[in-house]
């Protein structure tokens, strides 16, 4: 026997997690578009519900199609599994509240996708989880807002929307020093342009709304594991390495091993609060996953124009782009990301806030809406809209300037977009 | 549970049950380098099925301490050793790929000890090459990497795990990097170094079957059909399309195996 050749990134983003339905051949991955499945027998039905047979019981906890999925991500991601939720932010309140209850507290990023910052700074701390906010590039800072009753380190691969880089490697190794696991969103980058797992990162969520799908049709979230933290050297997580009486005393370390979390996670959190993807954006977000190479390919090699041409204009300020030589993380962007920084960065158009009024308001081929990742370009005055409700203070922690104008570079031609962004420009040099 | 085997402490899964006094027993034995943990639905279908689980981590897996055994005969002397720590005289053995051979190894050598046996993926050699033996005495990745691939089918490489959601090589990628320092291969070693096997299966008195994967690379079909042939009166299960990770890729197939002999 030769050393064993394994399937490529390629293949996987093609086949993971799918194989010819056993029914009826078909080589696209069906939607089995049910509530709940017919058991054989009523011992098969009690075998299925005490985990000693596979199979399915009710959609909100597990689907055939929702599992294609959910293999296919963490085929890509290198993880032992994960759940397809009905948002990115469901992913992202599926780990917290799998990992800890009352009385936590998480370390996370102040550079954050704003829905995320809402849920961490306002509403979580009524279920009595805190959060500490710092900033991304200072891992120090992470080290030093660690408490006893911290449960998790968070940030984001690209920072929303100042792309700082985060140091996974350095800031893994503080976390687990610690006994914590990092999690981090990694809806910038997809498996595509990092691999946080193998940089360290423990959990990692997306939404997959964004460039997994690249159609801009559905939303959905995608939580994973990696199998890789040790959560019972830890001695912080009891509700993965104790007794879990609503599962008959079920311990997730002793029964599943590596794949404790994302099982807690599906048994617990998806039976009980609820958030499941439907099959049919499953299947949605499937189509879109089969190009997700070519699309993350052309993605970033658009935005590099688009930089280029911003970067020399003169009706621009400033442009934020990890690779450009002269953005603090580039050095690290070289290094975690030699594929590419994505196709979403922000820049300053000259004249402030109405500036970058005119200049939205004059581009027809950039859609001006709160997405990022579609195949088609976008555009968006963060201050205004995605991060509206965050203060002054919170506005400039994250990096959030009135005149910053966040472009998210699809996949249309690169002149095209240059003569959009132009006709912008234009408009808001005139004053 | 936790007993003390030989005087070391050794981890017991149960299938999430308390024993109870006089309820058959079975003992479920992982392969090289893992732990109870791939068991652990079968485990848990027999627990509620009235029968008394037993399914260790062998010394130095999982929880258990000491150092791995290297040989296929002590490691059958240890479970003799464990049936005589949880108090049972009986049991059903199953095991897996080096864990079959254990299981092999118990049956031919201790009959009376045996109510039934089942060997899965399991043949008579279980050679290892020259260079995944290599790889693990020196503890190197490329190991688990070569165990885990060759372990799978195709097919099952590209995933359709019957479990949703669980990516099966990541699984067990992460189960056989957890193995502590020269336990994969004190495993493997136990495997290739094992002689006695068609000796054993002559010796082995109780029902037995044999469930082989068909595409089994690491215990070909070929060689366990030949292992049955030496134990009166098996009965050998093939399970179409399966490699050696047949608990993984075909967990209900397995299971409704071995109602059959269990």
């Amino acid at each position: 026997m030769s050393k064993p050749k394994t399937f490529g990134f390629d293949t996987l983003t093609l086949h993971a997690g799918q194989q010819p339905d056993a029914a009826t051949g078909a080589r696209a991955t069906p939607i089995y578009q049910t509530a709940s499945y017919v058991f054989k027998s009523t011992d098969h039905a009690a075998s299925i519900f005490n985990t000693e047979r596979t199979g399915h019981v009710y959609s909100r906890i597990t689907n055939p199609t929702n599992a294609v999925l959910e293999e296919r991500i963490a085929a890509l991601e290198g993880g032992v599994g994960a759940i397809a939720t009905a948002s990115g932010q469901a992913a992202c309140h599926l780990a917290i509240a799998t990992l800890m209850g009352a009385n936590s507290h998480i370390v996370a990023s102040h550079s954050l996708y704003g829905g995320t910052h809402n849920l961490l700074q306002y509403t979580l701390p009524r279920f009595g989880i805190d959060t500490t906010f710092v900033d991304p590039r200072d891992p120090d800072a992470f080290r030093d807002a660690i408490r006893d009753n911290t449960r998790l380190i968070f940030g984001e691969t690209l920072g929303n929307p100042s792309l700082e880089v985060l140091d996974i490697p350095t800031i893994s190794d503080i976390a687990h020093a610690h006994g914590l696991p990092l999690m981090v969103d990694s809806t910038f980058t997809t498996p595509y342009l990092c691999q946080p797992f193998q940089l360290g990162a423990d959990i990692i969520f997306h939404s997959a709304t964004k460039f997994l799908s690249g159609h801009g049709i559905v939303i959905g979230g995608l939580l994973v594991d990696g199998g890789l933290f040790d959560w019972e050297s830890s001695t912080r997580f009891p509700v993965l390495t104790e007794p879990y009486s609503g599962f008959h005393n079920m311990r997730f370390t002793e029964e599943f091993g590596p794949a404790a979390f994302i099982t807690r996670a599906r048994k617990e959190g998806a039976r009980d609060f609820g958030a499941c993807m439907s099959p049919t954006t499953a299947f949605h977000i499937l189509q879109g996953m089969e190009t997700l190479p070519l699309r993350m390919e052309k993605h970033v090699a658009n935005t590099r124009k688009i930089v280029s041409f911003l970067n020399d204009h003169e009706a621009v300020e400033w442009v934020s782009y990890p690779d450009l030589p002269n953005h603090p993380d580039h050095a690290l962007a070289a290094r975690l990301l030699p594929r590419g920084c994505g196709a979403v960065f922000s820049f300053g158009v000259r004249g402030g806030r109405s500036a970058g009024q005119r200049f939205i308001d004059k581009t027809e081929l950039l859609s001006h809406l709160a997405n990022i990742g579609d195949a088609k370009s976008l555009v968006i005055h963060p201050a205004s809209t995605t991060h509206h409700r965050m203060d002054d203070a919170a506005l400039e922690a994250a990096g959030i300037s009135e005149g910053l104008i966040r472009l998210s570079i699809g996949l249309e031609d690169s002149d095209d977009l240059i003569e959009d962004l132009n006709r912008g420009l234009r408009a808001a040099a005139k004053g | 549970m936790r007993l003390t085997v030989n005087g070391q402490s050794a981890f017991v899964y149960t299938g999430n049950s308390e024993h109870i006094h006089n309820q058959s027993a079975v003992v479920f034995i992982h392969g090289a380098g893992l732990d109870h943990t791939v068991w652990v639905l079968p485990s848990r279908y027999f627990s509620r099925h009235g029968f008394n689980v037993i399914t260790p981590d062998l010394p130095g897996h999982g929880r258990s301490s000491g150092d791995g055994l290297n040989k296929i005969e002590t490691m059958a002397d240890w479970i003799i050793a464990l049936l005589d720590a949880s108090g049972v005289e009986q049991a059903s053995i199953v095991g897996h790929s080096m864990g079959s051979l254990v299981a092999l190894a118990t049956a031919g050598r201790y009959p009376d000890r045996c109510r039934s046996l089942c060997l899965l993926g399991s043949s008579i050699p279980m050679s290892v090459t020259d260079e995944l033996m290599n790889s693990a005495r020196n503890d190197e990745h490329a190991a688990i990497d070569m165990l885990t691939y060759w372990g799978y089918s195709t097919r099952a490489q590209l995933g359709g795990n019957e479990n949703p959601g669980l990516w099966m090589v990541g699984g067990t990628l992460r189960l056989w990097e957890r193995a502590g320092p020269g336990v994969i291969h004190s495993g493997l070693q136990a495997c290739h170094t094992y002689e006695a096997g068609m000796d054993h299966a002559r010796a082995v008195r109780c029902r037995t079957q044999l469930i082989l994967g068909e595409r089994d690379i690491m215990a070909p079909v070929r060689y366990g059909r030949e292992l049955a042939a030496k134990i009166e009166g098996s009965q050998t299960t093939i399970v179409k399309g399966s490699a050696h990770s047949l608990m993984t890729e075909r967990p209900d197939e397995v299971l409704d195996a071995l109602i059959t002999i269990v």
